[in-house]
């Protein structure tokens, strides 16, 4: 398949604004540590990278030894923005490290007011907790729900259905 | 005065075989599309299957005025309690239809989101299998469901029978008298 | 009388009082700097002066289980929250269980109107993490089933719209011409939905005997059928006045919020990934990409017809395009033996066991492509371990994020134009919780 991302130059494809970068099957990915996250998102934003297309999580407790470049400390969860400049028909992928202990990193909805349902949702799916994102509440699953189903120590099958104040079933 | 003396013509009959024939002739479905189901619920109701030769096509949008309730798609944790408001709304004498593998036992999606079986919920008279069922599917179960209405009892109340298998949402007092 | 608790707490709308500063600075459109109140609104009332009231998950205009709660003053809405998570399935979680040969099969039932793209961006993230290259019959039979599939997808709309705002008679239209390309699509497939026909490796089975008079027929009876609906709609006065200036938003804001698909394009904004990023082989089709100008509902309804007819144009030259050869690669590590091999050949045999209980392995790695569905950029982030099940399977549904545009959408209209705006955002709430 031809390259459908108009990727730019090799030499780019080093550091983006001083945080590591690596091409994932021809795809930019940059690799900022938490704290630095909000600052690379706003200079990509003055770049052209107007608009996030997507905001997801992954969980990688079993696959720790992932492929990362030099330099990026391996955590339990990784919290990945898609952004898209569309006068220059560029993508860029942001993937932050997020550790387990202190599950946070700040909101981008400053920026990009349209994650707002979707830090709500990897909130719900991964419990990693937005700091400054205004309404902070679960959007997929019910409001009393414990978990975070797609953390990988999550159950997978069948669980009992649960009812809300109901006595437990016979 | 003997019946010889009317000039018209008559038939005889269990007041029963008539209640049960014209409440089989006159099922309003209410709305309860969920997920792609709902879409071939919806193709079924279409000009192309026409529910309406089997006096069905009105799909009443207040559970009030419908006396089936198609579950159409897969039933999730959060949506379980809101089809059991739906249920309850609904007025004897009421009939449950589950749509499709994923509202009749999970179907391919047994994991912690759905309910594993509408049955779990509400009472279910026909199972129509399928993913989704086609409308032909859709309108056999119609029809089964109709010789079950024409066969069965009129006067079973569901809330004897124990509705909902077992499993009972908060009960909260209405001031409204509730005939029992 | 039994009445369930179906309150969701913090995920609901709440009175003003109980709104957290931000959060109602967001809803009166601070973040997005509208720099006046919308017309209608004169000033800011009190919680004793509104009222909030729910609308579904259960309610027929709501395109499924969508609940939106919406603060009124008098017949205008103030404030409007969608509530979502109703139709939850767990399907990414799902994903991670299924190898990459049984993914099309749970993707599919994400989107239920145009099911096929589900599973064409399934495929082609999985195709860019094993880099192969398909036989070029097996991309222009996707690219046909797709655009076949947009127009279902847009006639449904076209449909379920029309019905929302009392056009009924338009409902029954859209489903007839929806059966005609469903009937072909089950011919070719075997199913009217959901139909697991893009694969990882190209498509499910060769197109059958006869397939181009159906497709032909089909691009036949369309534009007279659009042209009925154009008398039907276009110029009717009524349909106008309940379209026109409804659900007004602006590029800037679309951008804002990640909108894509026809509600971007109706601002005027020509951004069609078909066209921007092209991926199978749209760059060497001829078609226009359809743009509004005022942003409303009416240009939404413009679009989505005028949509019908382009994808009719590319229909007719992916006909004349259509080669003759393989409709899946031949690489034996992803593609199953043909049918005859096994009857004869041991190897084959164990070969196709193998595929389909364990499934292929795909190389390490992680990739996001995205791909033009009717509703907008629909996108799949995909991680893989180097095992034959993906490690992480995370689809982008064009519709969740397009659903935020409609507290911006429908502050300062009237209660009564609120079906219409939800109706043209056209959430699929299959993939809105997926
Ligand atoms: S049974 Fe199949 S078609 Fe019906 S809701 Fe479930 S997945 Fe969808």
């Amino acid at each position: 398949m031809d390259e459908p991302d108009g990727q730019p130059a090799e030499d780019e494809a080093e550091l983006v604004h001083g945080a590591p970068s690596a091409l994932s099957r021809g795809q930019l990915v940059v690799f900022p540590e938490r704290a630095d996250y909000l600052d690379l998102v706003g200079l990509l934003y003055d770049d052209g990278y107007r608009v996030c297309v997507d905001l997801t999580g992954a969980d990688y407790q079993p696959y720790m030894e992932r492929e990362l470049p030099a330099g990026v400390t391996r955590e339990r969860f990784e919290v990945v923005v898609n952004l898209l400049a569309t006068d220059t028909r560029r993508r860029i992928r942001v993937r932050v490290q997020v550790p387990e202990a202190d599950p946070a990193l700040p909101s981008i909805f400053q920026l990009h007011p349209g994650t707002e349902a979707m830090e709500r949702e990897t909130y719900d799916m991964f419990g990693v907790v937005f700091t400054g994102h205004p309404d902070l509440s679960r959007i997929l699953m019910p409001d009393d729900w414990e978990g975070h189903p797609l953390r990988k120590d999550f159950g997978f099958g069948r669980i009992p259905v649960q009812f809300k104040g109901a006595p437990p079933a016979r | 005065m003997g019946l010889e003396d009317l000039n018209h013509n008559f038939l005889t009959g269990r007041i029963e075989d008539l209640v049960k024939w014209a409440r089989r002739n006159s099922v309003w479905p209410a709305t309860f599309g969920l997920a792609c189901c709902a879409i071939e619920m919806m193709s079924t109701g279409a000009a192309h299957f026409d529910l309406a030769r089997f006096g069905m096509e009105v799909f009443r949008a207040s559970p009030r005025q419908a006396d089936l309730m198609i579950v159409a798609g897969r039933v999730s944790q959060k949506m379980a309690p809101v089809l059991r408001q739906v249920y309850d709304q609904m007025m004897e004498p009421k009939w449950v239809i589950s749509m499709g593998v994923c509202a009749s036992s999970g179907g391919m999606f047994n994991n912690y989101a759905i309910v594993q079986g509408v049955d779990q919920i509400v009472p279910v008279d026909v199972y129509s299998p399928g993913c989704p069922p086609g409308p032909e599917t859709l309108m056999h179960s119609i029809l089964t469901l109709h010789e079950l209405i024409r066969t069965g009892e009129i006067t079973k109340r569901r809330g004897a029978a124990g509705a909902g298998a077992g499993v009972h949402v908060t009960e909260r007092r209405v001031a409204v008298a509730t005939p029992h | 009388m039994t009445v369930a608790e179906t309150s969701e707490g913090d995920q609901e709308l709440l009175p003003k009082s109980r709104t957290a500063g931000v959060e109602y600075l967001r809803e009166v459109g601070a973040v997005l700097r509208i720099p006046h109140l919308p017309e209608g609104i004169e000033e800011v009332p009190t919680d004793h002066d509104t009222m909030i009231i729910n609308m579904g998950p259960q309610h027929p205009s709501t395109h499924g289980v969508l609940r939106v709660m919406m603060e009124l003053q008098g017949e205008t809405v103030l404030r409007c929250k969608p509530v979502m998570g109703y139709l939850h399935t767990g399907m990414e979680k799902t994903g991670e269980e299924l190898t990459y040969l049984q993914g099309p099969t749970n993707t599919t039932r994400m989107d239920y109107i145009s099911p096929l793209f589900n599973e064409l961006v399934f495929s082609l993230a999985t195709e860019k993490l094993l880099d192969i290259e398909l036989p070029p019959r097996a991309t222009w039979i996707r690219m046909l089933m797709c655009e076949l599939n947009r127009m279902s997808s847009q006639v449904v709309w076209l449909a379920t719209n029309g019905m929302d705002l009392g056009a009924v008679s338009m409902m029954i239209y859209g489903f007839r011409e929806r059966e005609m390309i469903l009937a072909f699509f089950e011919k070719v497939t075997g199913l009217r939905m959901n139909h697991n026909y893009i694969r990882p490796g190209g498509v499910a089975v060769d197109l059958p005997e006869g397939w181009r008079d159906d497709v032909l027929k089909i691009l036949e009876v369309f534009p007279q059928r659009l042209d009925e609906y154009d008398t039907l709609l276009t110029g009717q006065p009524i349909w106008q006045e309940r379209t026109q200036g409804v659900g007004v938003i602006t590029t800037e804001e679309c951008l804002a919020l990640g909108v894509t698909g026809p509600i971007l394009r109706s601002t005027g904004m020509p951004w069609d990934l078909r066209r921007d990023q092209p991926y199978l082989y749209y760059d060497q089709v001829d078609f226009d990409v359809i743009v509004g100008s005022y942003g409303d509902t009416f240009d939404r309804y413009a679009i989505r017809l005028n949509e019908i007819r382009e994808s009719i144009k590319i229909i007719h030259q992916i006909l004349d395009k259509m080669p003759q050869g393989d409709y899946r690669v031949q690489d034996k590590k992803v593609t199953p033996p043909p049918r005859a091999r096994i009857d004869e050949s041991m190897e084959a045999l164990i070969h196709h066991f193998k595929i389909f209980t364990e499934g292929f392995r795909v190389p390490e790695g992680e990739v996001y492509v995205a791909v033009e569905s009717p509703r907008g950029e629909l996108g799949c982030y995909m991680v893989s371990d180097g095992s034959s099940k993906p490690y992480r399977m995370h689809i982008r549904g064009p519709s969740f994020v397009n659903l935020q545009a409609l507290p911006h959408m429908i502050r300062g209209a009237l209660i009564a134009d609120a079906v219409a705006v939800i109706s043209t955002i056209d959430p699929i709430m299959g993939e809105v919780d997926r």
